[in-house]
């Protein structure tokens, strides 16, 4: 089991008091490949940020790769993330002001591994995966939202991560486009063994994935 | 290069034009910072050195006592008395055993016996009142380096002529004398002598170029009236001018006279003195403060511009110091930029200041390189740039992830 929830709970208080999340438990294997679906406003991005440790404030139990993080502090978390945690998010996507290739070695460049050369020779290697090497040196804030999206996944990858999280990582790709990154991902999960969590509102991706998470008002059914 | 660091880099080159006035804020700051302190030093040094060459750092002197009634025994009737100075003779008891002694003071390096005459120069029917010191030009010569203001004749030439006479600018210009003409005195004791000039001397203080003369020892007493055991002070030097007023205390217990150390026995101008560098470094430090404000600025807005940038950083495994770290190095990078370019204006200023001919006691304008003012520059510059960049570092540090992905 390289993940492991129990009992999360969350509450917002603002503007008034309301259970987001209410008693959610589930366990995930290593190289499973699982989608998180359900209606808008139930509470999957939520759950996400406490599955990914940026969001410390609720109660119940979470294990990552066999350490209970629960208590954790700031800097901890941070070193969990950095090297066990790839994440693309909903919305916000890369550094404007650095290149495509840069975005995609920043997380490696933090986790401080591999050499600068290393880094930047994999960084090319997952962006020609996803068909942007001849987007590699331009900034970020020129690109496409869907070839921004596809640079964030290649930096969710960088580090090789256990658990790689994706709050609608093919929201804004076309078919074709939604079509590799679930090929990729899905070959992550069963060659690799890494582990993917995304949340969809794609049928056909969720139908495909090996397993999928249904969420209604911040329960699982 | 380290990653923080490239990315502090890129933000310092992306907004190009707000970086450029914060460093003009530092240069400005800094170099002015410098150039002021320069300034004061050299007043300090300057003025140091004028006093230097009449005053010794420590003078040893017997002081007048007030007469003091007589003991009050319990039942007698109470005494109006006028205090007043008890007439004594105003010498100091065997003093060549206390220079001597003296001598042998650590942080001592000159000491020498002196006295001094009141006299009139007399000049046909005018006479011009003064002083004169008697003491070994030798001594003297190591005290106050009195050969490096002799503008005529030598203070050795005193040791050689026993009826010689140094004698101020300003007495040789109205009395129209040149070096190996004589010159008639009368001192305060009415003993009335004729010797010979053998040295000029202007130390551009005017008041003391008009009145004051030096002689042999022997001549001072005779002056006086009195026999060659008489010395009115002990002249004494010491490593550091600065420790005066402690040597000038275990000197006082040591001897049982009064020694006077050269802070005390210009209270006033040091007063003025004091106020001068209060008012300086007042000015100075606000400049410095005001320019860090360019460098907080810009941190600032880079911190609330790159919000979303920082939320991504620590949603990858950046840390809080990890925050901090990239953007002191932001603040670091402008602030050192500026601190350079600082050094190098105050420097010119310095150079340029320093060929500004100003007259009068002074001369060339008193400024020149000073190295601790410049160090000290260099790191207030840096610890204040720090500073300003550390506050928004800080608040960049402390941003919530989750908070600015959910918007
Ligand atoms: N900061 C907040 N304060 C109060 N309520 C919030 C806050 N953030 C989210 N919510 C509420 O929590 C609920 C769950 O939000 P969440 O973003 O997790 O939904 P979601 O399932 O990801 O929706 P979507 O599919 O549209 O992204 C929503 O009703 C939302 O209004
Ligand atoms: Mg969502």
């Amino acid at each position: 089991m390289i993940l492991q929830v129990e009992n999360i709970e969350k509450k917002f208080y603002d503007p008034i008091e309301f259970k987001v999340l209410n008693g959610i438990s589930f366990g995930i294997e290593r190289g499973e490949f699982v989608t998180l679906v359900g209606k808008s406003g139930c509470g999957k991005s939520t759950l996400l940020y406490i599955l990914s440790t940026m969001d410390t404030e609720y109660s119940g139990r979470l294990v990552i790769d066999g350490e209970d993080v629960v208590g954790y502090d700031q800097n901890r978390l941070s070193a969990i993330r950095n090297e066990k945690i790839g994440f693309v998010f909903q919305f916000h996507y890369l550094l404007t002001d650095f290149t495509c290739l840069k975005n995609i070695m920043i997380p490696a460049l933090r986790l401080g591994k591999l050499s600068e050369e290393e880094i930047e020779f994999r960084a090319m290697e997952k962006l020609r995966m996803l068909g942007l090497e001849d987007q590699a040196l331009k900034p970020a804030s020129k690109l496409s939202g869907g070839q921004q999206q596809r640079v964030a996944i290649a930096r969710a990858l960088i580090n090789d991560p256990l658990i790689i999280m994706g709050d609608e990582p093919t929201g804004n790709l076309d078919s074709k486009n939604t079509q590799i990154v679930f090929d990729i991902l899905q070959e992550l999960a069963h060659v690799n063994k890494q582990t993917i969590i995304a949340v969809t509102h794609d049928n056909d991706f969720a139908r495909a994935s090996d397993r999928t998470i249904e969420m209604m008002d911040g329960r699982i059914i | 290069m380290n990653i923080n660091r490239n990315i502090a880099w890129t933000y310092f080159i992306a907004s190009k034009k707000m970086t450029m006035v914060a460093i003009l804020g530092v240069v400005i700051g800094v170099s002015i910072f410098m150039f002021m302190n320069s300034m004061a030093a050299g007043f300090d040094r300057t003025s140091g050195e004028s006093f230097f060459k009449t005053t010794p750092h420590i003078r040893v002197y017997k002081d007048d006592k007030i007469s003091q009634p007589l003991k009050e025994e319990s039942n007698s009737k109470t005494l109006i008395v006028n205090p007043k100075v008890v007439p004594s003779i105003n010498t100091i008891d065997n003093p060549m055993d206390w220079v001597k002694l003296i001598r042998k003071q650590k942080e001592v390096t000159v000491v020498f016996p002196q006295v001094s005459c009141p006299v009139f120069y007399n000049n046909g029917k005018s006479q011009i009142t003064g002083t004169t010191i008697g003491f070994d030009p030798v001594e003297a010569d190591k005290m106050f380096r009195i050969s490096t203001f002799t503008v005529q004749g030598s203070i050795a030439d005193l040791s050689t002529h026993q009826d010689g006479i140094i004698i101020g600018s300003g007495i040789a210009e109205k009395m129209n004398l040149l070096t190996g003409d004589k010159i008639n005195m009368t001192s305060s004791k009415g003993i009335n002598l004729t010797l010979t000039v053998v040295g000029i001397f202007k130390t551009n203080n005017s008041k003391e170029d008009k009145t004051k003369s030096y002689v042999n020892l022997a001549t001072g007493q005779q002056f006086l009236k009195e026999n060659n055991a008489y010395v009115t002070d002990i002249n004494v030097n010491i490593d550091n001018p600065d420790r005066a007023p402690q040597v000038a205390k275990e000197l006082t217990n040591l001897t049982g006279y009064k020694a006077e150390d050269w802070i005390a026995a210009n209270e006033t101008y040091m007063a003025a003195s004091r106020i001068r560098k209060i008012v300086i470094m007042f000015i100075s430090f606000t400049l410095l403060i005001v320019s860090s404000f360019g460098i907080y600025n810009i941190l600032n807005m880079t911190v609330s511009q790159k919000i979303n940038d920082i939320a991504i950083l620590k949603a990858m495994g950046f840390n809080g110091g990890d925050v901090i770290r990239i953007f002191v190095y932001q603040a670091l990078t402008i602030g050192a930029l500026g601190v350079i370019l600082g050094v190098l204006l105050a420097l010119i200023l310095v150079q340029a200041l320093q060929h500004v001919y100003i007259g009068g006691d002074i001369g060339y304008f008193p400024i020149r390189f000073e190295p601790w003012v410049f160090v000290r520059g260099i790191f207030i510059g840096l610890f204040i740039t720090f500073l300003a960049g550390y506050v928004p570092a800080k608040k960049a540090a402390k941003v919530d992830p989750v908070s600015i992905f959910r918007k």
